[in-house]
């Protein structure tokens, strides 16, 4: 009786010292997956949801929502980091990769700033959204993503502190010039980087 | 024209003009302690979107963890938006572009 007991102590204690390796610096492990919202919860109907590349691009692109589901899918799982402490590990979602989305594009711009239903904003460089590091997902453990975690769809740009993984995004701007968010404009951090703890402007 | 010029500006006749006296916004440091160190949820607040006064503790709050985001609940625009650095220096940021003024009485005065 005590050998399966010892052995399965074992098991825990070397899978939370996994765990605790794929914990950026001031963070804390969450099973749940917290809401958090900086405004209302937009309920967009399916037949009205667009997606548009727009800004600094030879043709700007829009597919709908038909459009955007007959595009390549990518289901993808990945560790999630909250500025507010919370991460959540091997979270799995499905949806489009920016590059797919780019794909073919001629640009100059070297920013962009993604724009959402409930005028949230957040910015990113335009590096940080290709090269298989951002998704548009649209489902969330096989199911469809729900309004609250940012449904119909959202970007997922999980490197970044997830106030960038911006909820009910319509779209991305591209921008010659950085533009500063919603919340980067009020003291976060302009870029954001879990692992080197890039929580408010100066860190 | 030339006289009318000479009397706008202030130095060169001798008038002394609020533009001459400009101090910096340190001199102000006592205005503004009396005003943000009062009670502020019976303060009223116009919303710049709909134009809609009520009291700022009436406004909807979002944001969490992250930050207070107050806004109108006439047309749900953000009015003012706080955020308090945890840790550190303890820094506030505070946007109150949403609002085109707040009335503030200060308690006890009705």
């Amino acid at each position: 009786m005590s050998i399966p007991f010892v052995s399965r102590g074992f098991t825990g204690r070397r899978q939370r010292s996994e765990e605790a390796q794929r914990l950026p610096p001031g963070q804390y492990l969450v099973r749940g997956f917290p809401v958090l919202s900086a405004g209302p919860t937009p309920r967009t109907p399916l037949e009205r949801w667009d997606f548009s590349i727009v800004g600094a691009v030879d043709q700007p692109r829009r597919w709908t929502w038909q459009e955007f589901q007959q595009l390549p899918q990518e289901t993808i799982t990945k560790d999630i980091h909250c500025v507010t402490k919370w991460s959540k590990l091997d979270t799995m979602w499905t949806g489009v990769s920016l590059d797919t989305l780019l794909q073919g594009m001629t640009t100059s711009a070297k920013y962009v700033l993604a724009f959402c239903d409930g005028d949230y904003t957040t910015n990113l460089p335009l590096d940080d959204v290709t090269g298989g590091k951002a998704w548009i997902v649209h489902a969330y453990a096989g199911a469809p993503l729900a309004p609250e975690h940012g449904g119909p769809a959202r970007l997922l740009a999980p490197h970044l502190y997830f106030w960038k993984s911006a909820k009910w995004v319509r779209g991305l701007r591209l921008l010659a010039e950085d533009e500063p968010g919603f919340w980067e404009s009020l003291g976060y951090h302009n870029y954001g980087d879990p692992w080197k703890e890039q929580r408010y402007a100066g860190d | 024209m030339n006289e009318m010029s000479k009397s706008g500006q202030s130095g060169t006749t001798g008038e002394r003009s609020d533009e001459a006296l400009r101090l910096d916004g340190n001199a102000a440091a006592g205005l503004l302690a009396e005003v943000f160190a009062v009670e502020m949820t019976s303060a009223q607040s116009t919303c710049a979107g709909c134009g809609q006064t009520g009291p700022v503790g009436m406004l909807l709050l979002y944001g969490g963890e992250m930050g207070a985001v107050l806004r109108c609940p006439a047309c749900e625009r953000v009015q003012v938006r706080v955020v308090r650095e945890r840790g550190r220096a303890g820094r506030y940021w505070v946007d109150m572009r949403g609002m085109t003024t707040l009335r503030i009485t200060p308690s006890g005065l009705g």
